[in-house]
């Protein structure tokens, strides 16, 4: 067997997996995009002089952590949609991970289950590991 | 300024970065910390948490169609990863402890480098290459689209990609960018991978390197959600014009434009740094 016909049997079994992942990632950009498009609809109505940017301050505790853009974002509350969206957003290169673990597994190729592994822990540890 | 005029400003300027980013493949999100930072002055942290949240949208959005037409090598990417996300979180944290005009500085010499780079970037010379041990036992070799069909090819030199990918890390964690550069340069240039596999693979690590840093931005109240909406929305739209109209030759000269506007802002993040205006 060539170089390429080896290539080409993994290639089959990956085609379908790298299909679900580009569907996944479309997805979540869109999502995302729709929740910050609304958000910022919502703000602009509700906030008519912009916030000055020149001296950092942070944002508010309840637009940081997980709970509190979700409780924000549930009233409708306009910065609360838009940091919802964010949020999306940043799940979604996370989904994908998830889902490649899944993949690989389905493959056998439990090298690759545990590299996965390895990297989707270290994106929780950044995400849930702040307190 | 009222905050539909300031978020319009922002929009259509995020929206031609986006644009010219995606046409010349530099990524969009080089030339929003400066915009926001030199143009609207922003203070230097919401600029590079507004970058980073476009970033994500931006590569994600790319890698989509990408991946879908079997360019990217998903193995390598997803194993390289690893330097990426720890360079990632180190690259956050230590941004915490720096003051802003250390980091326009650096940000400043970063953009020279990465300008020089694009400018300079061609493939490597193609010949016989063999595959390394270690991309032998992580089974990286593959194929991609041709014009002649599917061509194999095999990857080499692993630790050095490995140990430039975690430098990419950093560098967009503390910076808020891409770094596709120094990703392109790790792929192709190290590790021997077609270019066109290295820049599409690199976009398709880009959202997870950038993700791994924007949790942490996030959690430390970086990100604002009025700067960042006409930010992200801008860039998405604006790449997503420039990823269907790209076509050859004018983009070359676009190429050279874009590097020079890019070494301009360079410039000027670093002597505004020096001066202590940021």
């Amino acid at each position: 067997m060539s170089d390429l016909e080896a290539t080409e049997v993994v290639r089959s079994a990956e085609q379908r997996m790298d299909e679900w992942m580009g569907r996944l990632l479309q997805g979540g950009v869109t999502l995302a995009a729709a929740l910050v498009l609304a958000g910022g609809i919502l703000y602009l109505l509700r906030h008519p002089m912009p916030m000055n940017y020149r001296q950092f301050h942070g944002e508010p505790q309840d637009l940081r952590s997980i709970r509190g853009i979700f409780e924000n974002a549930k009233a409708l509350n306009g910065p609360g949609l838009i940091q919802l969206g964010l949020l999306v957003l940043i799940a979604t290169p996370v989904a994908r991970v998830v889902y490649s673990v899944a993949a690989f597994a389905a493959q056998k190729d439990w090298k690759y289950v545990i590299i996965t592994l390895i990297v989707l822990g270290l994106l929780c540890y950044s995400l849930f590991g702040q307190a | 300024m009222n905050t539909a005029e300031f978020s319009a400003l922002i929009f259509v300027g995020s929206c031609l970065a986006g644009f010219l980013g995606a046409l010349t493949g530099l990524g969009g999100g080089v030339v929003i910390v400066p915009m926001l930072t030199l143009l609207f002055n922003v203070d230097i942290k919401y600029a590079i948490g507004a970058a980073l949240i476009s970033v994500i949208a931006t590569s994600s959005g790319a890698a989509a169609a990408y991946v879908r037409e079997g360019y990217s090598n998903v193995r390598v990417g997803m194993f390289l990863e690893i330097a990426t996300t720890i360079g990632a979180i180190c690259g956050a944290v230590i941004s915490i402890y720096l003051r802003a005009p250390v980091i326009a500085v650096i940000f400043g010499a970063v953009l020279l480098y990465s300008a020089f780079l694009s400018y300079r970037q061609k493939p490597h010379a193609r010949g016989q290459v063999e595959t390394g041990r270690l991309a032998l036992w992580l089974q990286m070799d593959g194929s991609y689209p041709t014009a002649n069909g599917r061509e194999a090819y095999h990857v080499r030199n692993v630790p050095q990609g490995f140990g430039l990918m975690y430098i990419a890390g950093v560098l967009s964690g503390l910076l808020g960018i891409g770094s596709g550069a120094v990703k392109v340069l790790a792929m192709d240039q190290a590790m021997k991978l077609p270019f066109k596999v290295s820049t599409t693979t690199s976009n398709f690590m880009i959202g997870v390197t950038a993700a791994a840093s924007a949790g942490i931005y996030l959690s430390r109240g970086y990100v604002d959600p009025g700067l960042a909406m006409p930010v992200m929305l801008g860039v998405l739209s604006g790449s997503l014009l420039g990823a269907r109209l790209l076509t050859g030759a004018t983009v070359k000269v676009l190429r050279v434009v874009f590097a020079v506007v890019i070494a301009a802002l360079a410039v000027e993040m670093i002597f505004n740094g020096l001066s202590g205006r940021i």
